[in-house]
Parts: C-alpha cells; structure tokens; sequence
C-alpha cells in the first residue's frame, strides 16, 4: 500500500501519483499521514482508489473526486468534496463551511458536524451529516439528498430548486421557498438507503422531517417581490 | 394693433425622454424591470477618444504589406506547463450555450479556429459543438458551475475563472424558463422550463485568500498543465487586477461596461461598472507596480469593434483583447435580412437585445431548433474568421505607421486623447498637448 507522508513529501506528488495509477494496478490503496491541514489533498481522484488521510485537512479535500473513497481520519476545512462526480467520501470529524457544494454526485458522509453552506448550490449529490449543519445550508439546491441527523442552522433550503431536505432535529428557520412537506414512503424508503450507506444504525427514517420547494419563486412574480 | 402669442413647439424633457417615459410605462404595466442582453448602451468615453499619432522623423514607420509586424501572443506560461499561444491578440469571449444555440457556438469554434485564436465556454457547460470545433477552448469556471466537471477541465485548453463581467459587476444571470429546452435543463441539473439563477459568487470561497487556494485546487485536479485565467468586471480595477496576481492567476481578463452579457437588468448594464477605456491603465499599473506586466497578461475585452479598438487597447498596456458581442454581429446576429422579423418582435436590427427570449430571427441566441437551423455554422465561422483577420491586419498597419514590428510594441506614447475624459481615463495627452489631467503638463 503506497503511503505519502506529507511532512517531506510534497502534495503535488501526492496528487499526481492519484492521478497516474494504471488501469489494472493493484496499488489502488493509499494511505496518506501527517496532512497537518494541507489544501487540495487527493483532489481530482478519476478511479475507484481507496484513500485513507490520517490527520486533519483543509480546503477543498477530494474536490471533484470520481469514483474513489476518500476517508479522512480527523477533520476537513472549507470545501470537502466540492463538485464531487460520484465514490464516497467519509470525514470522521467535522466539516467546515461550504462541505460537498455543487456536488453532483456520490455520497458525503461526515460524522460531526459541518459548518455553514453545506450543501449548497447541490447538484445530485448526497450528504449524510451525523451531527448538526449551520446556516444558509443547501442554498440555492438543485438536486441530490441533505441528511441531517441533529439540527440545521438559519435560512435552510434558501432558493431551493428540487435537492430533498431531511432533519431530524431543529431548523432554525427555512429560507425563501423552503417549506415542510409530507414524508411519503418512497421518501423513508430513499433515506433508509442513505442511512445505511452512511453507516447509521440506530436512527429510523420516521424521525426525520423533510423540507423541499414551494416552487413559487421559480418563475419571476412581482408579487412575490419580497421574497427575493 | 393687438398681438397674439406665437404657439411654441411642444417640448420634451430632457430628463423624463421619450424612452424614459416609454420604462415608467413599461414597468408600470408589466411589474418587471427590463431584462435584456449585449451592453450598455449609453454613451460613455471609448477608443473612439482617442488617436494614434503615426511616425514622422521622431518616429519611423515600417512599410505596409512589406515589413513584418506580428501579431502571435503566448498566455498563461507563469505557472502552466502548457500555455496558450495564439496567433492574433483577440479572443473570443465567453458565452454560453443555452443563451446561444449550438449552431452558433459551432460557428464560433470554426471561426476562432480558422483565425488562430481561441473560443470560451460559458455559463453552461462545454459542448461538443464547441470542443471539436474550436482549437483552443477555455473553459470557464463560474459560480453557478452549471455543466462543472472534471472531465471538461482536463478536456480544456485553459481554466477561466469567473469572478465577475463587465456588464455586471458584483451581479449574477437570470436565464428566464422559455430559453430552457430539454439539453440546457439537463446540462444544468435543473427542471425544463423554469428562471435559471446564476449565482453573483461562487458557492465555495469568499474572498482573495481563498481564490488563492481555489487556484491551486485547479492547477492540482488538472496537474499544473492549463493556465488559470481569472475574469473580472470591470469596477476596480487596480485592486481586483493586483488580487488576482496575488491569487496566482496566469492571465488576467478585465471586463469593461461595455461588455455583453446574456441576460441581466437594463439599470444594472447600464449604471454599474467602469468604462473599458477607464479600466486598462488602473490594471497595467497594478501589474507593473507587482513586476508582472506582460509575465501575467491581460486581456481587455467590452465594446472591441475594430483593429483601431484591438490596437488602442494593447498600446495602453493589454496582451490581447477578446470580443463577444462583435463576434455575434460577424456570424450574422441583428442582421438586416432578418428586418421583417425584427419588426414583429417590436425592435429592429441593430437594437435587438431580447437574447432571453430565445425568439431571435438570427438563430443565434436562441434554443428554438427551426430558428437555430437558420444558422449555418461554416458560413458563419468563415465570417467570424474574415473579421478576426480584418481586424488583425487593421491594428497591424496602424502599429506599422507608428513603427512597430510587433502589435505589443504600441505603448501609450503612440496615443493622444480627443477629449479630456478620455485623456484622463486612458493616462495619454489630449490632443495637440502634453497635459495629462493630474499629471501636469502644458
């Protein structure tokens, strides 16, 4: 298993090892140490590898990821997994702001909590966060799942498009064209799958509320003025 | 004898003009500003105000058609492994397609291929039409990231990111729902037929600082090949152009007000930003007080009509111009042949600016496949690829008469200014002087 240590080694050779594993290698398994919050680690995977970071990260860890499962051991800074494709992307920790933003595919799954903006401007993919997320979350969502299992921060679903909002705790509040709506069983049958992807056992899907668009801001009315 | 008052002509206000009054009743009836394309449209202080002086005996030309003056341009090689040459400093500007048909991005990638230059992508995504026929493609990053991937990074000859464009500096786009066809609606993860919002920010970083780390993320995915250009609008320019170097951008793109856009307000293109004429000189300085002009280049784009425009803008210190709305009008958009039509739409060609509607007679800014297959894409990128070259040879034979064997050998001594405006937005002496207004003089 090739193992980067990135307290001598430099991340570019880190990445563009990522970037050059040959089809068919068996050396798809890396284990990478010492991060100590290095930006733009693993970023840009187009493989089925898996990668294991040892330590904390910080910006854009498994940006536009594809197809692998990244997994980091500590926490991610800003933009985790921003614009992933597809693959699986595990943070132990906790996320900062803007986690899996415009994501557009593949499955996010942080273990604490993530900070503002997560999820935002989402564009298929989902998120499974264990702990609480702040505010202004899922911004401007266009599509994909955001499974909160504490509590959401203000202005949740600001601007939805048609991303599915599932919180099993408290909103603060719901931005502009967010509204409850009605739990149906297509809807606890997808968020058990996504539970169980995530590896959360002891929570049922009838927990949970879900929160998508009223639809009302989708084409410009002046009478909905003040809601822009 | 008695004496009657004359009748007087009825006046008009100056103020409250006829297309003042034709707004109020417009915004009164529909509830809705006006949103339209291209633009602005008033009149601001433009390359039109300023000369070139031509040599005499403190000069000397060089001779037209004989001696050589080039015009190749190389971008992006600060940092890149792969830079971006060119064969004529002008560029075609980003612009998408969903705002534009495919015909006519097709044609657009025929046109700058034919001419040695680039085509950018826009606020959509990459298409086929546009990688397979354009030989050099930028590819935009902008913060809606509509279409994003890292396929089409890594397919792309350059990253373009977008911070802002002149038409609208600080604000985003409203793609309205009868443009959104089944292929846009798909490409930008959203239903058919409902407003599309680009957003004014990108989602994922929030300041200088974390560009810097943007970039770098980029330059990582895409293994340090592609330059990173970084577009801004034109509004401040000094600071925007030194933060941009300092973020690590290979290439600096500076949108002036004239430049287009697809869709966005009428009170926002025409009453935010700086002129393009107004922005060159604030960036050239913050490039040269960073010891970057011409290691990071600069590329000026709004309102470039001609080899004149191309010619004034690199004198005053740009590497390269791009154009957008002028491309459109070469591949046939606004067309007279299309009069009839422009008239049942309420406008006539040379004004109409509707492109949101997805109605134009021309097939160029729509998604109506009858009205796209009015375009014939090789037809219109054989023009697109005349008007480069004429406008290449136009800023040649003016840089020739100012002595210059190299288009980026012009410099602002070559210029004078007509008015004082532009004399002070441009940095060069008004006409018949040496006063630059603030910088002494006679």
């Amino acid at each position: 298993m090739p193992q980067f240590d990135l307290s001598d080694t430099p991340l570019r050779e880190l990445n563009q090892a990522l970037h050059s594993v040959p089809e068919g290698s068996n050396d798809t398994h890396f284990e990478v140490i010492n991060p100590r919050g290095s930006h733009s680690v693993a970023v840009g995977i187009d493989q089925p590898l898996t990668v294991e970071i040892k330590g904390n990260v910080g910006y854009y860890c498994a940006g536009m990821n594809a197809e692998a499962t990244v997994t980091v051991h500590g926490s991610a800074g800003p933009g985790v997994a921003e614009n992933m494709m597809s693959g699986t992307v595990i943070i132990e920790g906790d996320a900062s702001q803007y986690a899996g933003a415009t994501g557009r595919g593949g499955l996010l799954v942080i273990k604490g909590n993530a900070a503002s903006r997560c999820g935002i401007s989402m564009k298929g993919i989902d998120i499974v966060v264990h702990g609480s997320i702040g505010h202004m979350s899922a911004f401007m969502a266009q599509s994909g799942h955001l499974v909160v299992l504490g509590d959401a921060g203000e202005a949740l679903g600001d601007s939805l498009y048609e991303a599915k909002l599932f919180v099993r705790g408290e909103v603060k509040s719901l931005g502009a064209d967010c509204i409850e709506k009605p739990m149906k069983p297509e809807h606890l049958e997808k968020l058990a799958e996504l539970l169980e992807r995530a590896g959360v056992t002891d929570v049922k899907p009838e927990e949970f509320r879900r929160y998508g668009s009223a639809r009302k801001l989708y084409n410009f009315n002046i009478d909905n003025a003040d809601a822009y | 004898m008695s004496y009657q008052n004359p009748p007087t002509k009825p006046r008009h206000s100056a103020t409250f003009d006829d297309y003042t009054l034709s707004e109020i009743r417009r915004a009164a009836a529909t509830g809705i500003y006006d949103i339209r394309g291209g633009g602005a449209k008033r009149k601001v202080p433009h390359f039109d105000d300023l000369l070139f002086l031509g040599a005499s005996i403190s000069r000397y030309p060089l001779e037209g058609y004989r001696e050589r003056c080039d015009t190749n341009v190389v971008l992006g090689w600060r940092f890149a492994k792969k830079p971006i040459e060119l064969k004529i400093p002008i560029t075609i500007a980003g612009m998408s397609f969903g705002s534009l048909s495919g015909q006519a991005k097709e044609a657009l990638g025929r046109g700058a291929t034919l001419a040695g230059t680039s085509t950018t992508t826009g606020d959509g995504g990459m298409t086929e039409e546009e990688r397979g026929h354009s030989s050099i493609l930028v590819y935009q990053y902008l913060p809606s990231r509509y279409g994003m991937n890292p396929k089409d990074l890594r397919r792309a000859d350059a990253i373009e990111v977008v911070v802002g464009q002149g038409a609208k500096p600080g604000g985003g786009g409203m793609l309205l729902g009868q443009k959104i066809s089944d292929r846009v609606a798909e490409m930008r993860t959203l239903p058919k037929g409902i407003d599309q919002r680009s957003a004014c920010r990108h989602p994922d970083w929030t300041g200088p600082d974390d560009l810097e780390i943007k970039i770098n993320e980029l330059r990582e995915i895409t293994d340090w090949e592609k330059p990173i250009y970084v577009k801004v609008g034109g509004s401040r320019p000094y600071y925007d152009t030194a933060l941009a170097v300092k973020s690590g951008a290979d290439v600096v793109v500076l949108d002036g007000m004239q430049g287009g856009t697809a869709a966005t307000q009428e009170v926002f293109i025409e009453n935010v930003g700086l002129p393009t004429l107004a922005c060159i000189r604030p960036a050239v300085q913050a490039l040269q007080d960073l010891g970057m002009h011409r290691k990071v280049q600069l590329i000026v784009s709004g309102g470039i009509r001609s080899g004149a425009d191309v010619a004034k803008a690199l004198a005053l210190g740009a590497d390269a111009v791009s154009i957008g709305t002028a491309a459109l009008v070469a591949i046939g958009d606004n067309d007279p042949r299309w009069e009839a039509e422009y008239n049942a739409l309420g406008t006539t060609a040379g004004a109409y600016d509707d492109w949101h509607e997805g109605k134009d007679p021309a097939g160029i800014t729509t998604q109506d496949p009858e009205l796209a297959m009015r375009l014939d894409p090789v037809a219109a990128g054989r023009r697109l690829a005349n008007y480069l070259k004429v406008m290449t040879l136009e800023a040649q034979t003016i840089a020739r008469a100012c002595g210059k064997n190299h288009v980026h050998n012009l410099e602002p001594e070559d210029l004078c200014a007509l008015t004082i405006e532009a004399s002070a937005m441009a940095q060069v002496p008004l006409a018949g002087t040496n006063w630059i207004p603030g910088k002494g003089g006679l």
